[in-house]
């Protein structure tokens, strides 16, 4: 992808990432923001089928789809890598319970990082999450969006999984610090 | 220091008589035995873990179950783990959801060090201050009661500090099997399991 890619916004994947959770009947967006998720965000608040629920850390996501599931509905938590090392420790109620999980991550300190304070999370997210159990898929290209996180709700929702889409900072584009 | 409650007695009272539509969610540690003590039910879900959750759960439940009541029962060490969640679940208003926090001011289950609400931190004000428009401090049966009969108003989302003793009664265990107790909750609710 050239660095002078134009800006993700007009890009298709924003879109799909809230059209794939919509087929699967997801009921509940919550989020930490990211610039990544702010079309899924501003999807999912605009949609009246749609719980959207902005948290103050990322693990609370994992305890309130654990709360929907039990109470019969499927949800899905949008977070930035960051967050993911927020999430270890209660990473262990979806692998316990093997509740479905579905995570959605924009990475990092993954590529083109102007800030080198986001490398050591962004370098060990794929990795925590594996340790923790989750099962990960990492797109790089547009085209690749739509059918991982088809794939990866597929198995959280009919199988029980926990399962992370990771969105690569090369798809989100690099950020622009100095305009 | 007043007379605090038997934290047994308490959750008893508060669980006496329960109605088919209260949902009832608990934190790790003693709030799981207390609210197993009181009677096993399929619609209760027990935490063994992820200190800080329980209220995050109930939200996620009442939000998805608005026509039951949920009752999160848990203690003032598991609340304050995740306190950024009484911020997310003010802004979200569920009008059926009730945390009933056991404050016992110590952690019971690591042995009795004094905790952040044993030390002055007010759980009820900070739940006021994060916008909960109905919260409570509770010392007495009576104030049990009272909570009780709140429980399937289902009209605002509420907070209730119960101050109980800082003992140990002996523990009376719910399964740890996540798995199993997941379904048998969702199978209450009519739900199969995948």
């Amino acid at each position: 992808m050239p660095h002078d890619a134009p800006p993700a916004q007009e890009a298709g994947w924003p879109v799909d990432v809230f059209n794939v959770l919509k087929r699967h009947d997801v009921k509940h967006i919550v989020y930490v923001p990211d610039a990544g998720h702010s079309t899924a965000i501003r999807m999912a608040v605009a949609d009246p089928d749609i719980h959207s629920v902005v948290l103050t850390t990322e693990e609370e996501g994992i305890g309130y789809l654990a709360g929907a599931w039990l109470g019969g509905e499927r949800g899905a938590l949008l977070l930035q890598s960051s967050g993911v090392g927020n999430c270890v420790n209660t990473l262990a109620l979806a692998a316990c319970a093997r509740f479905p999980l579905l995570m959605v991550v924009t990475m990092r300190g993954d590529w083109a990082e102007f800030n080198p304070w986001q490398n050591p999370m962004g370098q060990a997210t794929e990795a925590v999450l594996k340790q923790m159990g989750v099962m990960t898929w990492r797109a790089d290209a547009p085209e690749e969006v739509s059918p991982l996180l088809h794939g990866a709700a597929t198995m959280a929702f009919n199988g029980d999984g926990a399962c992370a889409v990771l969105l690569g900072q090369r798809l989100i584009g690099e950020k622009q610090w100095v305009k | 220091m007043a007379d605090f409650l038997d934290r047994r007695a308490a959750v008893a009272r508060l669980l006496a008589d329960r109605r088919d539509d209260l949902l009832v969610v608990t934190g790790l540690g003693s709030p799981s035995y207390d609210v197993m003590a009181a009677g096993d039910d399929a619609r209760n879900y027990y935490l063994w873990a992820a200190m800080g959750s329980a209220a995050m759960v109930g939200l996620g439940l009442a939000k998805a179950q608005p026509t039951k009541s949920v009752l999160v029962v848990t203690g003032d060490g598991e609340l304050m783990m995740g306190l950024g969640a009484l911020a997310t679940i003010a802004t979200q208003k569920p009008a059926n959801l009730t945390i009933c926090v056991l404050d016992n001011g110590h952690f019971g289950e690591t042995g009795m060090q004094a905790s952040h609400s044993g030390l002055g931190v007010a759980i009820d004000k900070v739940a006021a201050g994060m916008g909960f428009p109905w919260t409570a401090r509770i010392d007495d049966l009576r104030g049990i009661d009272d909570l009780r009969l709140r429980l399937s108003a289902r009209d605002g989302v509420r907070l209730a500090v119960v101050k109980i003793k800082a003992d140990n009664p002996p523990r009376v265990l719910p399964s740890r099997d996540g798995v199993h107790i997941k379904n048998r909750f969702r199978a209450a609710l009519g739900f199969a399991p995948n």
